[in-house]
C-alpha cells in the first residue's frame, strides 16, 4: 500500500509529509518499547505508537521504516519534526487508538511483519 | 591487522535527542562499504543498544567500529558506573531504568539480549566504580 492511500483510508494528519507520497507501505507494527521496535520491526513496515520523541525518529531511520503513525492524538514538539524532517521519515498523527488503527490497516491488506533472524 | 579501518564515536550520557546517531553513522559506514543487508541490520540494532545502555546508564563513554574484510566488531565502553551483577542485566525483562526512562519507551530490558542474538561473538566486562566494556563481532561471511 502506497502512503498516500494509507493517509486516505485510515483518515490520517501529515505531520511530517513523505519525500515521496508513492512510497510502499509493506507491513506494519505496533509498539511502544524501542528496543522491541529496533529488534523485530521489517524494513518497509509503518509504526504505530504513542512514542513521539527523536529517539522515535532514530529508531525509524536505524530500522528503515516507510512511516510513524502516532495514535490517539499524540502530537510530536518541533525538534522531532525537525529531526524527521532531516531524515526523510514521515510522520502521522491520529485520534484513534493503536487498535483501532492497526485494525483497519490489516483489514485493507497490510500484513503483520515480524523480522526473523 | 591489515585492511582494518577504526572508526570511534563518544557518546554523551543522558542526551536522548543525540542518542542513535553514532549507531546511524555506523550504519551509513557499513552500507558505503558495500556489506550484505542482514550484516548492516545486525549490526545496527547493535550499535544502537549499545550506544542507548551508555546514553540511560553510564556516565558517558565511546562506540568503537573495527571493520575488517572477516568481521565487523563494536566495542563500547564507558567510565562507570558499572554493572552490579552482569548476568542479571542479560536477563530478559530486568532493567535498573527509572520510571521517566521507561515512560520514554527506553528500560525494557531488552537491549543487552538484542546485542547477543545479533552478534557472533559477545562479551562483557564490568567492574562498578570503573565501567563496562562490551565487545562484539559479527562474522561478515557466514550472516
Amino acid at each position: 500500500m502506497q502512503l498516500s492511500e494509507m493517509e486516505r483510508l485510515l483518515e490520517l494528519s501529515p505531520i511530517v509529509k513523505p519525500v515521496d507520497q508513492g512510497n510502499e507501505v509493506t507491513g506494519g507494527y505496533v509498539s511502544d518499547l524501542l528496543s522491541d521496535v529496533m529488534g523485530n520491526a521489517c524494513a518497509g513496515s509503518v509504526w504505530i505508537t504513542i512514542q513521539a520523541h527523536q529517539n522515535t525518529v532514530a529508531v525509524a531511520v536505524l530500522a528503515e521504516l516507510a512511516a510513524i503513525i502516532l495514535s490517539n492524538g499524540v502530537m510530536p514538539d518541533t525538534h522531532t519534526i525537525q529531526k524527521a524532517e532531516d531524515k526523510g521519515i514521515p510522520i502521522y498523527s491520529s485520534p484513534k487508538s493503536t487498535f483501532t488503527l492497526a485494525g483497519e490497516l490489516f483489514q485493507a491488506g497490510v500484513p503483520s511483519t515480524k523480522k526473523q533472524t | 591487522m591489515p585492511n582494518s579501518l577504526t572508526y570511534s564515536f563518544a557518546v554523551e550520557a543522558g542526551d536522548f535527542n543525540k542518542g542513535g546517531d553514532a549507531a546511524g553513522k555506523i550504519k551509513k559506514i557499513l552500507k558505503l562499504a558495500g556489506l550484505p543487508s542482514t550484516v548492516i541490520r545486525r549490526a545496527a540494532i547493535i550499535a544502537y543498544e549499545a550506544e542507548m545502555n551508555i546514553v540511560i546508564h553510564s556516565v558517558g563513554g565511546a562506540l568503537r567500529l573495527n571493520l575488517n574484510p572477516e568481521r565487523v566488531e563494536l566495542i563500547a565502553k564507558d567510565s562507570g558506573p558499572g554493572i552490579t551483577d552482569v548476568s542479571l542485566a542479560m536477563q530478559e525483562g530486568y532493567s535498573t531504568a527509572s520510571d521517566e526512562i521507561r515512560a520514554l519507551g527506553f528500560g525494557a530490558g531488552m537491549g543487552l539480549p538484542n546485542i547477543r542474538h545479533n552478534a557472533d561473538h559477545f562479551a562483557i566486562e564490568s567492574q562498578v566504580g570503573v565501567g563496562t566494556t562490551l565487545e562484539v563481532y559479527i562474522d561478515v561471511n557466514v550472516s
